[in-house]
Formats: structure tokens, C-alpha cells, sequence
């Protein structure tokens, strides 16, 4: 816990780039924290997808059929941790939004920390957060049957994969979050959050839905993650053989890059923006 | 510090909003000028939207300026930004502390990104002592009263004992008591050698902190002085009448005439209400009280009031506090 700590005696002098790192950290300790001090607000929130998996697992799954055979249980996992990566956004946004309304970014930039701290710190207390909601989904679903048969170093590259999307999306998460004036009409965004996870591979195969809409479905960044996820833990894929579906494992590493690209200077700018 | 011995200075500070193509213009400061000397409390009084926020977060570096200078302890505030943070202290008008976390949490973690390291919960403790939150310190924020919530804030602003410390209107929305809570320790501070800049909408918190005292009005300083200085300058007591009957307020106003000694006398129709400046408090109102029930008037209220903020700035500006809206008319 203290390993980067120092008497403020020898501190001052330290470079720029572990001041950086140091002051990450400590707002990465901090959102931590909020865990430790409200248990409730894990339970919830890890709540949310076990009892989605259950819910979508065995009330739709009973008339799910996944196109070209395979067990709907097993199709319907990796769906479900996208889907919890992807809803994840929305947490990154509650957090900064609040911490804007409230003036704690405010006392920040009045401080004389590094300035990227305030958002990478938030970053890595939701990649951290992320990881254990990925650990318990995947607990869960091995309880239930769902089994991960493409080997460990598959399983690992495909959570990596969850995570890059998780990464990608801390990004949409600080740039909205400082965009909307509060934390009710960032709670709204749940309406446009909630389709962009329904409207791609992750629950049904877009194979199945109208054509118009199983095109914008494959072509969903999250679908990309979801069918590498499927080939890599060796679960049904049921692809409709697109080039986007036959390029799932390239666009799973592409998808998260241009959001990426797209966002994160859309985040710096709008922070930078708090200034003007 | 500046040779001058000015902890803060504001030199013909602009500030621009909606400078882009299409919107218009707004000058949020247009030519602020402020001097603070070290060591004192220096109160901005405004009313909202006069520039008095937007002042401190120029001088705390959160915003850039458009046109002219500004230092603090010393340092120019657009091209040293750095260092000014590290010698500065920040409350802003909301308690800006974690809530979840406790209030001891609190000071650790923004004294770690102060990068005192170690040193950040001794320092936690210091700070927990001398803003009276002992008890209170492993308590979630949540369960603290505004004034406990609002000294968490300025004990977190002064974690690097600053020298210098800006305060937007630090009791705005506490209870009486919560004030009280905040007057004290800001007192404290300053006997402890911190130069507070402090803004405010109230006369009455300028006058029981500060030793100096600007009045902002869109954007600019229109006046600065001492608070009797200011007192001296928009007038004593005021003596008010409310008629309880609209017919009654020529005959009102009359009787408030005699005690006003040639000044003038404010007729506030809509809400039956005359009121002017009075010398002797007492006599006046005696001698108004009087001469009304001579006249067989009936009156709603009758008193004495300090001069408020609406007064000041109807003095130094001929408009009221809030936009001019007609309400007040001169008799």
C-alpha cells in the first residue's frame, strides 16, 4: 500500500514522471476506498450482472436457439461480460460527473499534483473494479455450467480483450462525465447505453435479427469483442459469415483503438476546456 | 511576496465568455483590479454574478485571463501557474471533499497529492485538531453538518499551511450557527499569519472578517476601503416603516422626512415600505413612532436596520443589488 510513499522531507525532489505516477495512485487509492467504505455499493453493482446472466441465461434462454447448434448458456457469457464492460462506462461518467458538481476537480487543478492524474487515476480504479466484476461474472457462469474450452492462455487473452473494451470506454466515460451539467441526465444515458449492449452479438446472433439491424449489430464494436471472446473460450459462435464477423479477433484490438483515439482527446480537450 | 507587500494583485484583469463567432460577448471581468495585503482578511463583496467567483478562480489558476496581470506571493499567476498551486489554498462554493470517504480519509488522500507522503497523516491529525473535528474524524462525510463539512473543506485547503488563501463564499447556504463555526476557524487562520481573500454577498460577513473591503460590480471594482470606510461612505442605521395601508405612505413618508435631516427618503411602494438614514438611531425612532400615533397612522412594522449590500451598491452604483427591475423608487 505505501510502497511509493516517502517522507515529505525526501519528496520534493522526485522527477516529474513519478510525481505523476505517485498522484495516479493515490486517486486510484481513493476511488478504491469508496468500496471499502460502501460494501453495499460492490454488492449492487456486481448484483446487476449475476442477476442478468441468471435472468437472461434461464427466462429467454428456455426460447433462445443459437444459429448452427451450441448450448444458449454458453453463447450468452462472454455476451454478458461485454455487456457488463460496456454498461461499465457509465460508472467512469457517475464518478467524474460528481466529482465536477461537487468542486473536487476543482480542488485538484487548484493543487499542484499532475493534472493527468485526475482521469488516470479514475481509469485504473475502474480497470482494477472491472477485473473483479470479470472475476465473479466468470465464477458465476462456471457455476452454471459455462465452461471456457479453448485453454489459458486463450481464456486470458480473451478477458484481456474485455478489458482493452473497458479501457476504451473510461475515455467516453470522463468525456461525458464532464459534458453533462449533473448526475441525473448522466443517469439518463442508461437509455442510450442500455441499446448499444442489446443491438449486437452479445444476447442473440445478429444473423437472426432483420437484416438492417443484424448489420448494425455485427457492425458494433462490442459484437467484435464478444465473437473473439466466444473463439477464444471455445463457446458457439453462431457467425453469419460477414467479413466483420469472420475479422472478429482483429476488431476487437481495432474497435477499442479508434474509440480510443477518438475519445481520448475528446476528454483531454474537455478537460483542458474546464480553464477557459 | 511582491515588493509591494501585496500578497494578491489584479491588474486590469479581463476575462472573456462567448468570445467565439456568433454569441455575444460577456465580460465577466472587465478591468478587475485588486490589491491584498499580506497577512490581512480581505472581503470581495458582490452580488451574484458580479465577477466575484470568477476573480478567485483566475487568481487560484483554474481559469486562464484574457488581458492583464495577476500575482500571488509573489508569482504571476499565468506564467507560473506550478508554483502558485503549491502556495495557495482553495474553498470553493460547495464543500469540495470526498463524501464517502471519512473526514480523516479525506485530509490523508489530499495531503498525499499535496506529496507530503508520510508526513500526510500527521498532518490529517494537525488539521483534524485545529478545525475542531477530532470527534468526528473517522465518520463518514455524510453524517456531517454543513459547518463540520464546510471546516473539513478548509482545513483540506490549508494542508500546506499556504500563505495565501481564497475563500467563494465559504458561508453561503450554512445555518447561524454553521457560520459562527466558520468565522472562527477563518480567524484563526489569519491570527496564524494567512492572507484570505474572501468573497461574500453579505456586508454584515465582510464587515465582522475583513479589514478591507472591494466592491465588484460587473466585472470592475468600484470601490475600496475599509469596512467604516464603506459604512461611512453608503451611511449609518436606516430607520423603516411599513404602512398598513397603501393610502397612509405620503403621510409615512413625511413623518420619516422630519428625522431623515435633509436625506433622502426611499418609497418602496409595492411593499408599503419607507425607509432612510438616520443619525441618532434612537431619538429617530422614537420621534417617528411618535408622530405616527399623533397622526393616528397605523403601521404594519416599524425599526432600525443596518445597511445591507442592496444600500451599498444603491449608493456607489444607483442600482440595487439585484437587476434594477423598478421595484425602488426614489421619493
Amino acid at each position: 500500500m505505501t510502497a511509493l510513499e516517502l517522507p515529505a522531507t525526501t519528496g520534493r525532489e522526485r522527477s516529474r514522471a513519478y510525481w505523476a505516477l505517485a498522484d495516479c495512485w493515490n486517486v486510484t487509492r481513493r476511488s478504491l476506498t469508496h468500496y471499502q467504505r460502501q460494501p453495499l455499493a460492490i454488492v449492487w453493482q456486481l448484483g446487476f450482472p449475476i442477476i442478468s446472466v441468471l435472468l437472461y441465461g434461464y427466462v429467454f434462454g428456455s426460447a433462445m436457439k443459437v444459429p448452427g447448434g451450441g448450448d444458449y448458456r454458453e453463447f450468452l457469457m462472454p455476451g454478458m461480460f461485454a455487456t457488463t464492460m460496456t454498461l461499465g462506462f457509465m460508472n467512469t461518467a457517475m464518478a467524474v460527473v460528481t466529482d465536477a458538481g461537487k468542486g473536487v476537480i476543482d480542488r485538484f487543478r487548484s493543487m499542484p499534483m499532475a493534472p493527468s492524474a485526475v482521469t488516470a487515476g479514475r481509469g485504473a480504479a475502474d480497470l482494477v473494479v472491472a477485473s473483479a466484476e470479470l472475476a465473479i461474472l466468470a465464477a458465476t457462469a462456471l457455476a452454471i455450467g459455462w465452461r471456457a474450452d479453448g485453454g489459458p492462455p486463450a481464456a486470458v487473452a480473451a478477458f484481456g480483450l474485455l478489458l482493452l473494451l473497458r479501457f476504451s470506454l473510461i475515455w467516453v466515460g470522463v468525456w461525458i462525465g464532464l459534458l453533462v451539467p449533473n448526475a441525473e441526465s448522466a443517469g439518463g444515458l442508461y437509455a442510450i447505453a442500455f441499446p448499444v449492449t442489446m443491438i449486437s452479438s452479445a444476447m442473440v446472433a445478429p444473423s437472426l435479427m432483420p437484416g438492417w439491424l443484424g448489420t448494425v449489430a455485427a457492425w458494433n464494436p462490442v459484437s467484435s469483442t464478444v465473437t473473439a471472446a466466444r473463439q477464444l473460450f471455445g463457446n458457439p459462435v453462431a457467425g453469419g459469415g460477414t467479413w466483420i464477423e469472420e475479422h472478429a479477433l482483429l476488431m476487437a484490438l481495432v474497435w477499442p483503438l479508434v474509440i480510443t483515439l477518438v475519445f481520448l482527446p475528446l476528454a483531454v480537450r474537455r478537460f483542458q476546456r474546464l480553464s477557459r | 511576496m511582491s515588493a509591494s507587500g501585496d500578497a494578491v494583485l489584479a491588474e486590469r484583469i479581463v476575462k472573456r465568455y462567448g468570445a467565439k463567432k456568433g454569441a455575444a460577448e460577456k465580460r465577466a471581468l472587465d478591468g478587475f483590479d485588486l490589491a491584498v495585503r499580506s497577512g490581512t482578511v480581505h472581503g470581495l463583496l458582490g452580488p451574484n454574478g458580479a465577477g466575484k467567483t470568477t476573480a478567485v478562480r483566475v487568481l487560484a489558476t483554474l481559469l486562464r485571463f484574457d488581458a492583464g496581470r495577476a500575482e500571488v506571493a509573489g508569482l504571476d499567476v499565468a506564467r507560473r501557474p506550478r508554483q502558485v498551486r503549491s502556495r495557495i489554498g482553495l474553498a470553493g462554493q460547495y464543500a469540495a471533499v470526498d463524501e464517502v470517504l471519512t473526514g480523516r480519509q479525506n485530509l490523508e488522500m489530499f495531503g498525499r497529492l499535496f506529496h507530503l507522503g508520510g508526513g500526510a497523516r500527521r498532518r490529517a491529525d494537525e488539521l483534524l485538531e485545529q478545525f475542531d473535528l477530532v470527534e468526528a474524524a473517522d465518520k463518514g462525510v455524510t453524517e456531517y453538518s454543513g459547518g463540520m463539512r464546510r471546516r473539513l473543506d478548509l482545513a483540506a485547503s490549508m494542508i500546506l499551511a499556504p500563505p495565501v488563501l481564497f475563500l467563494d463564499e465559504p458561508t453561503t447556504g450554512l445555518d447561524p450557527r454553521g457560520r459562527g463555526e466558520v468565522w472562527d476557524a477563518v480567524r484563526a487562520l489569519v491570527s496564524g499569519g494567512t492572507t484570505v481573500l474572501l468573497t461574500t454577498q453579505y456586508l454584515d460577513e465582510a464587515d465582522r472578517l475583513a479589514s478591507h473591503i472591494t466592491v465588484i460590480d460587473r466585472g470592475r471594482a468600484i470601490a475600496d476601503d475599509s469596512p467604516d470606510g464603506l459604512k461611512d461612505r453608503v451611511g449609518g442605521d436606516r430607520i423603516e416603516v411599513v404602512a398598513a395601508e397603501p393610502a397612509d405612505l405620503a403621510a409615512v413618508a413625511k413623518a420619516v422626512d422630519r428625522v431623515a435631516g435633509g436625506g433622502l427618503v426611499v418609497t418602496d411602494a409595492p411593499d408599503r415600505r419607507v425607509h432612510a438614514q438616520v443619525t441618532d438611531r434612537v431619538a429617530a425612532l422614537t420621534e417617528v413612532a411618535r408622530s405616527l400615533q399623533d397622526e393616528g397612522i397605523a403601521v404594519e412594522d416599524i425599526g432600525l436596520r443596518r445597511p445591507s449590500l442592496d444600500d451599498v451598491f444603491l449608493r456607489l452604483t444607483g442600482h440595487g443589488a439585484q437587476a434594477p427591475d423598478g421595484t425602488e423608487a426614489a421619493a
